[in-house]
């Protein structure tokens, strides 16, 4: 891809974004470029769910006594609890029996003692993915800058976590940024306090099915009054077949902190559907800012809808602080079901949250996504911007709650969602749910469903575009409010990720 | 597939109190059939999704909730200098002597149970049809009950353009009277027929109104459920309109304990039209709920859906508004607003406005706002000598004025406006 993380002989990639974005879509032609796969020896943890699986997975990760109950009364209260269904989502019934829920590269057994010691091979796999696991690799495509900057990166393999850049000099500024599995074991009554505070184990049917089989995740916390000195970002990978990824990450920002915070995932194409329920649990102090983006590519599956994967994610953030601020910024181009509603709690007074999100669903993908903002502190501020596109035969729902509480007074939320269609065969649709329990509070939601503008493509195509690179510009310009939210390396990937997951869908 | 248990409790207590009313013929028929269907889905709980932000429990309950009688002689009853014909329901039950003879030009007008003892009759493809239709994609068991055990109703033919406005008017006398109306309305291509209701009708009162409208056919609607009333109802307006039909629907609540209404309209020919409004206001022990589904299942139609609510004292306003654009149904306009104002920190305004669009040449859009009264604006007012009741009260007007602006005849316009305007003095709106 053209700009993320990317190595040095494409730096010099610094023309104008939207000739960038037709040339990759040039370049791209209609494929997904990350369905490649891994040949590295894998161990599985027997097939299915059981207690011992449970305890399988936590034996593994060296856990305490804690976690390990932890663990098992989450999984005893899913197997009481249903699948949720209201989502307008279709997919066959999920045999949750019929999975892996642990793999590991084998040569991960004998825990690395730092990158160098890392299977080459894994290595490989995430500079071919364009994730430099060498502290030395600097980001591109920014200009300007007196020293460039650079991006620290938990890069998960499947089930573990492969390694961390940039720890030592994160640990000066007193920031901890490893794998879970690691906090659990060096920082283990942060992780006590916080896990589980945010989303608990009871929360919702897949959030307690990753509290009882999380297998890793990153684990972020941000001393008092520091600001993060570099963005920090975490890369999920799913290689093995049959195998659900259950990562759990963790951020605590404490009072005064800032970090930015991104998230990327891909996956092998592959016929069958893979499972992945993950959590995220933020956690802002008093005066702390976190900004946390993703852009979401796992395999979406094939033009038949054969394949892709099942991305059941709980996300959520809790402003516990007063002054505390959280922005949510997604691009969902993958997966072949997303169900995905990061979440604000706005519990410190003047608290604040922020949605931007990027939904694209082509072929015969399926999206469910919103946000939840919930207002309980005074003067606390929300806003959603939610940009819908739907092409070939995909279904694409905004669904999202704003909630006003009796306390919350003088609290604001302005929502819009706009929804795209590109073809007569899909679907665009919005479910919000407005709550307001006070009177001091302004709520403003907005809504509109179009198509793409005939006028703007002909306006295009007289300039010499031919017909997709006309709807991938007309289409990011749709995007623009949120592609601005999106720190610039990610913004610049999501952009010509726009236009690669509308191939196909004009003509 | 079985209820669960609670559910099938409850509809069994309800069931106890209510008994088939007596006749045969396809009406019977009718009926039996709502009763299986009804069994089948049993009525609604608190946890049911689309019974989200309302308690049904009082409308569940096997006996009507006392409400006491309200006096409006204050003013003058709505409708009351027009031409029209008048059709007066005590309590749910016709009341021959006061309504007006049945006859009138373009229209025919018959009691259901009257239609019900015809062998061959229009309303036997019509009644309990719509309402049918309009159980997917949720159910609406209140509607289906209505269809099994409406004691009374009209079915109203209208064949040309109506000579005068029909108008239904509900009584209330006795404190615990449960009235169950279903009235059928067919329009046949081209006519054009306005149709007025009012009043609190019962301490609780459950209708339904299936209407059917041609090709090209007219049908206005508006309707007053009583005032400052104790009262609680359920209603349902099940449309489907043809090809260039036209259709639209009017409704001013001022308080009653609970109210839930709700619109199944189904746009099936190219440029129907259809527009619903609502004004509320709400003080106090009052919950109003608007539950709209619009199914654009044709080329080139237009939807409206405008509802405002004013609320105070604790008062809660609900909104749950649906716009479905069916595959085909290219160039849909769709629009919806809901909007509430809170004139206190106690009321509440709860509202799901959604919409489900499968053609991608569509305009749809809406919009959903709360808040209190802009005090710039009433500061300006009162800077310029109105005082802060008055300048509210104008305020409050202006925020309606959407709502009342989708009624066709001006002069109801205007007698709703007037009415409006002392409610909120008797009401004290100004804070």
């Amino acid at each position: 891809m053209t700009a993320v993380l990317e190595t040095t002989d494409a730096l010099e990639v610094r023309e104008g974004v939207d000739r960038e974005t037709i040339e990759t879509v040039q370049a791209m032609a209609g494929k997904y470029k990350y369905g490649w796969e891994t040949e590295i020896e894998t161990d599985y943890a027997p097939k299915g769910l059981n207690e011992d699986i449970v305890r399988l997975i936590s034996q593994k990760n060296g856990e305490p006594e804690w976690l390990l109950d932890w663990r098992l009364a989450a999984y005893r209260r899913w197997l009481k609890m249903e699948e949720p269904r209201w989502a307008m989502l279709n997919y066959p019934e999920i045999d949750y029996q019929d999975q892996f829920y642990y793999a590991t590269p084998k040569s991960m057994a004998k825990k690395p003692k730092s990158l160098d010691e890392v299977d080459p091979k894994l290595l490989a796999t995430y500079a071919k993915l364009g994730i430099p696991l060498k502290e030395q690799m600097l980001l591109a495509g920014v200009e300007g800058e007196a020293e460039p900057r650079k991006v620290a990166v938990d890069a998960v393999f499947d089930s573990v976590s492969v390694g961390t850049t940039f720890k030592a000099e994160l640990a000066k500024a007193g920031v901890i940024f490893c794998s879970i599995s690691e906090a659990v074991r060096e920082h283990p009554e942060l992780v006590k306090q916080y896990l589980g505070s945010v989303v608990p184990p009871t929360d919702n049917f897949f959030a307690t099915l990753n509290s009882a089989v999380f297998s890793d995740g990153s684990f972020v916390y941000i001393p008092k009054g520091t600001r993060c000195p570099m963005e920090l970002s975490t890369y999920f990978r799913i290689n093995a077949e049959n195998t659900g990824q259950f990562e759990r990450t963790l951020i605590i920002c404490d009072e005064g902190a800032y970090v930015s915070y991104l998230e990327g995932c891909t996956a092998p194409k592959r016929d069958t559907n893979q499972l992945h329920a993950a959590v995220v649990e933020i956690v802002i102090l008093k005066d702390a800012e976190v900004k946390y983006s993703t852009v979401q590519n796992w395999y979406p599956g094939d033009e038949n809808g054969l394949g892709g994967i099942y991305n059941f994610v709980t996300k959520r953030a809790d402003c516990r602080g007063d002054r505390a601020k959280v922005m949510w910024t997604q691009v969902e181009t993958g997966s072949a079901i997303t169900w995905k509603y990061p979440s604000c709690i706005l519990r410190g007074d003047d608290s604040q949250g922020e949605f931007y999100s990027i939904a694209i669903a082509n072929t015969a993908q399926q999206a469910d996504t919103g946000t939840k903002m919930v207002h309980l502190g005074k003067r606390t501020k929300s806003r959603i911007v939610s940009k819908g596109i739907s092409a070939g035969r995909a279904q694409n729902t905004y669904r999202g709650l704003v909630s006003m509480h009796p306390k919350a007074k003088d609290s604001r939320n302005y929502t819009q969602c706009d929804s795209l269609l590109i073809g007569d065969k899909c679907g665009a649709h919005t479910v919000p749910y407005i709550e307001v329990r006070n009177n001091s509070s302004r709520v403003e939601h907005e809504a509109t469903t179009s198509k793409v503008d005939d006028d703007q493509l002909f306006y295009c195509r007289s300039r010499g575009m031919d017909e997709e690179e006309a709807v991938a510009l007309v289409v990011n310009g749709f995007c623009k409010e949120v592609l601005q939210a999106l720190p610039m390396e990610f913004a610049m990937e999501a952009q010509s990720l726009v236009a690669i997951s509308l191939e196909g869908s004009v003509g | 597939m079985g209820l669960p248990k609670a559910k099938e409790d409850a509809l069994a207590a309800r069931l106890e109190a209510l008994s088939l009313p007596t006749g045969g013929g396809w009406l019977a028929t009718a009926r039996a059939e709502a009763l299986a269907r009804l069994s089948e889905m049993g009525l609604p709980a608190r946890r049911d999704e689309y019974w989200r932000y309302t308690d049904p429990a009082s409308l569940n309950a096997p006996e009507a909730p006392i409400a006491h009688r309200f006096d409006a002689s204050d003013e003058a009853p709505p409708f009351d200098g027009m031409d029209r014909l008048k059709i007066v329901f005590v309590d749910g039950v016709f009341d021959p002597a006061a309504s007006d003879d049945l006859t009138l030009s373009g229209v025919t007008i018959e009691r259901l149970s009257a239609a019900g003892d015809k062998d061959i009759h229009w309303a036997k493809g019509l009644y309990g049809t719509l309402e049918t239709r309009g159980q997917t994609p949720v159910a609406r068991p209140f509607a289906t009950l209505n269809t099994a055990f409406a004691t009374d109703g009209v079915v109203i033919h209208v064949t040309g353009k109506a000579a005068k406005p029909v108008s239904l008017v509900y009584v209330h006398e006795s404190e615990t009277s449960d009235a169950i109306l279903h009235h059928c309305v067919r329009l046949e291509a081209g006519a054009e027929l306005t149709l007025l209701e009012n009043g609190p009708a019962a301490a609780r009162f459950s209708k339904v109104m299936e209407v059917d409208i041609a090709d090209g056919a007219t049908f206005h609607h508006i309707r007053l459920q009583g005032r400052d009333h104790e009262r609680r109802a359920v209603t349902h307006i099940f449309a489907r309109l043809g090809a260039k039909a036209e259709m639209r629907s009017f409704t001013l609540t001022a308080n009653g304990r609970l109210t839930r209404n709700e619109a199944v309209i189904e746009l099936t020919g190219a440029e129907g039209r259809a527009h619903l409004a609502g004004a509320t206001v709400g003080d106090g022990d009052f919950h109003h709920d608007d539950t709209v589904f619009i199914t654009h299942a044709a080329e080139a139609c237009e939807s409206r859906q405008v509802f405002k609510k004013v609320l105070m004292n604790g008062a809660t306003g609900v909104f749950q508004g649906k716009i479905l654009v069916k595959p085909g149904a290219q160039k849909t306009d769709g629009y919806q607003i809901s909007q509430s104002l809170l004139l206190d920190g106690d009321s509440q305004f709860l509202a799901k406005p959604e919409l489900e669009i499968y053609a991608d040449d569509v305009k749809c859009s809406h919009g959903s706002t709360s808040g209190a009264i802009d005090e710039t604006a009433l500061f300006y007012l009162q800077s310029r000598g109105v005082p802060r009741a008055s300048a509210q009260a104008l305020l409050v007007l202006a925020f309606l004025a959407e709502a009342i602006g989708e009624i066709a005849d001006e002069d109801i316009a205007e007698d709703i406006r007037g009415r409006l305007e002392r409610w909120l003095a008797r009401h004290g709106a100004e804070g």
